[in-house]
């Protein structure tokens, strides 16, 4: 078994600017190796080569084993310096770590899928799942938020989505102009909107961790136990290992016991100062 | 009347509201649409009317020197127009405009604050039921003003 500390060296074949400061690569195996297999809400560590290494969400259809695809936003040297990554440059590259998102469990189920920001990218690949079997599932929707009309993630994809009858899909920014004919308001004052069984329903939430938060408790407020609750916490990871302890959080490990974990079980944690 | 009595009945902000009260109220309020672009009011009017949407979406927006207006919040089915009427002066802060065909009831702020005045039970109810309504408000703007999607983590 390979050594899951040393990476592996895969080649940049697409890299696609979804926004100023967030990009979409399309990792290629540079050998016969194939690929690593992932689940939705996995994600990767990232090399760098002479700058470091980031966790890095995977944001692709995990059916596809000939591309890894994987959505990062700049915000600090690493990231950045992936960022800028292009077409045929090579990367270090460790996993899939952490835990996916509970597809499994969705079966018969109506399923909420709440995104903000750049944590839409982490739940592409349950969307895709969701779309692509959508018959085994009750109400599909996803709400999704973000600062304004110029940075929705994936925008034309939310568009495509859109012109289904067979799932629900707002979007909401926090301010507009007048040529903007969605929501706008935080992604929380969309729930109350919600026609969902909440007896039989599921919530998927990724984003910033207060909107997260406040995400959760909008959810339980109309009805959904925490335990129907997911989300996917997002930390400081260096051997996404759960060896260094640097992603500690309290008892969990954000990159061994999460990245998803069940909200009920970090609710308390997730309040606490400067954890 | 009645028909009014009974939606004002249905909707959230009044469910549970004793009869006799919610006479009192639906005798301050009545339907009002407004077209697509129509404003609902300006910044800086008199806040006499409290609006109920029963169908579209209103774009509540602010000017800003040298831009075009920035809409903050888009109020829309079930929702509600309108706090500024509950504290003096009594003033808009803000524009209200229909962004689609929109149905309202219109609640007459003064018929509704006069009556508030004269049966403090009925003021207590109103002020208990618009009271979450400001909260939730309020912690969307902290979300809004937090700038959560602009930072890591």
């Amino acid at each position: 078994m390979a050594d899951p500390m040393v990476p592996r060296i895969v080649r940049v074949e697409a890299r696609t600017r979804d926004l100023p400061g967030t990009v979409t690569l399309e990792l290629q195996s540079v050998d016969d190796t194939p690929l690593p297999r992932y689940r939705p809400g996995q994600f990767t560590m990232m090399y760098v080569f002479g700058v470091g290494e980031i966790p890095v969400s995977i944001s692709g259809d995990a059916t596809d084993p000939k591309r890894l695809v994987q959505t990062v936003r700049s915000v600090g040297a690493v990231s950045d310096a992936v960022t800028r990554l292009q077409a045929g440059d090579l990367v270090g590259l460790r996993g899939p770590f952490g835990t996916p998102w509970p597809t499994d469990e969705l079966a018969g189920q109506d399923v909420v899928v709440v995104a903000g920001g750049i944590g839409l990218a982490p739940l592409r690949p349950t969307i895709y799942h969701l779309l692509a079997n959508r018959t085994n599932f009750g109400k599909v929707v996803l709400l999704y938020g973000t600062r304004s009309p110029a940075e929705i993630l994936y925008r034309r994809e939310l568009e495509h989505w859109r012109q289904r009858l067979d799932v629900q899909i707002d979007v909401t920014v926090d301010h507009a102009d007048s040529s903007w004919h969605g929501h706008v308001g935080v992604v929380t004052r969309l729930l109350t909107r919600l026609a969902i069984d909440t007896s039989h329903a599921t919530a998927l939430v990724c984003g910033p961790e207060i909107m997260m938060r406040f995400t959760a408790a909008g959810l339980h407020d109309i009805g959904l136990p925490q335990s129907a609750i997911f989300v996917s916490l997002e930390r400081n990871m260096k051997c996404a290992l759960g060896l260094c302890g640097r992603c500690q959080f309290s008892g969990i490990f954000a990159c061994k016991d999460g990245a998803v974990v069940r909200y009920d079980r970090v609710r308390r944690l997730m309040g606490l100062k400067e954890i | 009347m009645e028909g009014l009595e009974r939606i004002l009945g249905e909707h959230r902000l009044f469910t549970g509201l004793g009869p006799s009260f919610l006479t009192l109220a639906s005798g301050c309020a009545k339907n009002v649409v407004f077209k697509a672009g129509d404003y609902l009011f300006r910044a800086d009017d008199a806040a006499d009317w409290i609006y109920l949407i029963r169908y579209g979406r209103v774009a509540l927006e602010m000017a800003l020197p040298g831009r075009e207006a920035v809409q903050f919040e888009t109020p829309g089915e079930g929702e509600i127009v309108g706090l500024t009427w509950l504290l003096p002066p009594y003033l808009w802060g803000y524009d209200a405009r229909a962004t689609e065909l929109t149905r309202t009831i219109a609640l007459d702020a003064r018929c509704l604050r006069d009556k508030c005045d004269a049966d403090h039970d009925l003021g207590f109810e109103i002020l208990k039921r618009f009271l979450p309504v400001l909260e939730h408000g309020l912690q969307a703007t902290w979300l809004q003003m937090l700038d959560v999607y602009g930072q890591p983590g």
